[in-house]
């Protein structure tokens, strides 16, 4: 592909979309698709649409989020409403084809909900009645188009910001509109972005760098994931528009080795961008200049911790350090660093495109904008879900995700990971914020949302987190080091049936000391799982206690 | 392995990474994709070229769960241990897979087919338990879906896998490949 001028991306805005003169079947081919056998299905249907000679299109695209029913694969007849199939088989593709080829209508069975049907996507009309009631703004080019095509992101209104921002912006403009939407880091803490973004741009060095933290370490969520996976490019003009703005030239992506396919997409997502001219020298004609590289991960869950990520990328071990000085200020090599969630950055073309104001409508009080969740556990239909900010824990465990799949009462739903708490079944209709997660002992975390019946035993879930915070702790700071082990051995002898009254006591206690004294986010939310059971199930843990005085 | 020799192999990472800034790991990666794990003699002759100290390199090495310092065996099982996996059942499984092959996690089996182990999340948990089988991921595992993809020729049996983890992984496969199994217990 040609490298493009500024006016020709901006002309193509202008230009209509392609009409659909074809049929078009996707398949879902992220990382959860081909679990299910997505490439099983996709041969198929490109070999009986060959076989047949018929002039329809088949494509990949990304996860569309009803992961428990992969392989999914939407329908588009010529002037038809699409129609998505779930847990697609071989067979049923083949028959698939046949159905359309002979001109019969599409086979009822396997029929799932389709994207529209469950989201209202950010810049297009509500095509159905009633109100859809997710909002995809992160995830609005996930299971449309095809990742590794960069056409189709620029058709969908991709890289616009871009040029927005390069023809008619200066670099506080940017950071005022940021500041009018109200975004706030998606990694989990909710600092606002556009001061993260100021401070950067105003600390002085010799050269200032951006950071995309993909080093999504939370075991059960897998947004970022999907996110690289399904829209790399959405990713990577965040990522730029960041570089823009804080007057960097050089860009890293930290991303895990556990993630092989969202590496690929990005890595080839950026190929892309340098032979479009939209990264590399001079984007599209401006004296702005940007490069970005792909580092990978090792597999350690500290280095989602920043100053540890840092390290990580300076090729060192992960070990946190203490702040201040703040990565704005002095991060990679000591020079000014801004590192943001994939998330976040994703967010980050539509804000500029749509406006800050449009951004703020959506959410609730000072959470605004969306979030997604990667809803899992003992859920019905575990998946993704991109909701705005304000719908409450019930309207996306039960409404959107069908409650649990055994169909019991919901025991406990846990957000944050093992930096998070537990919230019970009966607080559900809590609206999701930042601050009204913190008030029930949680936190929004990077959106994982796991989700318990009543059979699920909340001491062995909290030795298990600890578990992990323990494993991973980088042994740096003492209070996380040994006030981690020493609770996971208390937690071990009342598992045991062995542990005493005192014991529960001496818990709150060493987790009060990991929380104030920790260096970093790992030791200082370790202890969060296990206070927020010992807030809602204490009798749980005290039935466990001996009654030995011995 | 490919015919070339190692020494060009490592020498030829440690061009790669030399000059850029803060690519020890990068370098690394390099070398466990090259072999399936990082071998002392690799990591000497990777230290001697990029100008690294040694101490330095397994300072690196030790910290990172995702870089193996010996060989592992022929097929690598990984059971993930994500907290969705956790919950549905995939302690049961390791426990499964730990009693068939007669070894614990992180252990290979003497004759060097298999090597057990845990990853903490494959990302893969709306189709969760999950386990890897040479890096393929096998969905929705139940007792009897791992007992077959551990059949005697170590072939997963009715597993699908992501496009490019198809190889072996120890067959030098290229960077991303077999990535998915990389962590140890």
């Amino acid at each position: 592909m040609a490298r493009l001028t500024l006016a020709e991306l901006q002309a193509r805005i202008h230009a209509p979309s392609p009409a659909a003169d074809m049929p078009r079947i996707k398949v879902g081919m992220s990382t959860c698709g081909l679990a299910a056998g997505a490439d099983g299905v996709f041969d198929v249907l490109e070999t009986e649409v060959k076989r047949r000679a018929l002039n329809w299109r088949v494509s990949r695209t990304g996860c569309a989020g009803m992961c428990s029913m992969e392989p999914l694969v939407e329908v588009t007849l010529p002037g038809e409403r699409a129609v998505m199939f779930g847990e697609v088989t071989p067979e049923f593709a083949s028959q698939l084809v046949a159905a359309c080829a002979d001109g019969n209508a599409l086979p009822a069975d396997h029929r799932v909900p389709g994207i529209a049907d469950l989201a209202r996507v950010a810049g297009e009309p509500v095509a159905t009645e009633g109100a859809p009631r997710q909002y995809r703004i992160v995830m609005r080019n996930c299971g449309v188009i095809d990742p590794e095509q960069i056409d189709e992101y620029l058709d969908r209104g991709g890289y616009q910001a871009l040029a927005k921002a390069l023809s008619s912006m200066s670099p506080e403009q940017v950071i005022e509109e940021l500041k009018i939407s109200g975004l706030r880091g998606r990694g989990g803490a909710g600092f606002p972005a556009w001061l993260k973004w100021r401070l950067t741009r105003e600390s002085p060095g010799d050269e200032h760098l951006i950071v995309c933290n993909g080093d999504e370490g939370d075991p059960g969520a897998y947004m970022d994931r999907s996110v690289l996976e399904g829209d790399p490019h959405a990713v990577l003009e965040g990522m730029i528009l960041g570089g823009y703005v804080i007057g960097a030239k050089q860009g890293f992506f930290y991303i895990r080795a556990e993630y092989p396919l969202a590496i690929q997409r990005i890595e080839k997502a950026i190929r892309q961008a340098k032979a479009s001219g939209l990264l590399g020298a001079n984007i599209l004609g401006s004296d702005f200049s940007f490069n970005v590289e792909v580092r990978l991960g090792a597999g350690a869950f500290v280095c989602g911790e920043e100053t540890a990520l840092i390290a990580s990328l300076e090729g060192r071990r992960g070990t946190p350090s203490p702040r201040p000085p703040y990565p704005s200020v002095k991060g990679l090599w000591n020079q000014p660093t801004m590192i943001n969630n994939v998330e976040s950055l994703a967010n980050l073309s539509q804000i500029i495109a749509r406006g800050g104001k449009w951004f703020s409508t959506i959410g609730l009080g000072k959470s605004t904008g969306t979030k997604v969740f990667a809803v899992t556990g003992k859920v019905k239909h575990a998946g993704l879900v991109e909701i705005p900010m304000g719908m409450t824990l019930r309207q996306v465990v039960e409404g959107i995700c069908g409650g649990t799949s055994s169909g019991g009462p919901i025991k406990a739903v846990q957000t944050g990971g093992p930096s998070g708490g537990l919230i019970p079944g009966r607080e559900l209709d809590t609206p999701i914020t930042y601050e009204h997660l913190q008030r029930l002992g949680s936190y929004m975390g990077s959106g994982g949302m796991m989700v318990m019946d009543e059979t699920d035993d909340l001491l062995e879930l909290s030795r298990f987190y600890l578990g992990f915070c323990v494993d991973e702790s980088c042994g740096k700071c003492a209070p996380c080091r040994i006030g981690g082990t020493q609770m996971l051995r208390l937690l071990d002898k009342i598992a045991a049936g062995k542990g005493r009254e005192e014991d529960i006591a001496t818990i709150r206690r060493l987790a009060n000391a990991m929380q104030k004294a920790s260096l970093c986010g790992l030791g200082q939310g370790a202890p969060s799982p296990v206070l927020s059971a010992l807030r809602y199930f204490e009798p749980e843990f005290r039935g466990r206690l001996t009654m030995d005085r011995n | 392995m490919s015919p070339t020799r190692a020494e060009d192999d490592v020498a030829a990472i440690a061009k790669r990474w030399k000059n850029k800034r803060g690519s020890l790991i990068m370098a690394l990666h390099g070398l466990q994709d090259r072999y399936g794990y990082v071998p002392r003699d690799a990591a000497m002759s990777l230290g001697q070229e990029m100008d690294v100290p040694l101490a330095r390199i397994y300072e690196v090495l030790t910290f990172y769960n995702y870089f193996r310092l010996e060989a592992p065996g022929k097929h690598v099982v990984s059971v993930c241990m994500g907290t969705a996996c956790y919950l549905k059942g995939a302690p049961q499984l390791l426990d499964n897979a730990s009693e068939r092959l007669g070894i614990r996690p992180g252990e290979t089996t003497p004759d060097g087919e298999y090597h057990l182990q845990v990853v903490r999340c494959v990302g893969c948990c709306g189709l969760a338990p999950v386990v890897t089988v040479n890096g393929k991921l096998l969905a929705k595992v139940t007792a009897e879906t791992l007992e077959a993809s551990m059949a005697p020729a170590g072939a997963p049996a009715r597993a699908s896998a992501p496009s490019r983890a198809g190889a072996p992984a120890l067959a030098g496969a290229s960077a991303p490949a077999g990535a998915a199994e990389g962590e140890r217990a």
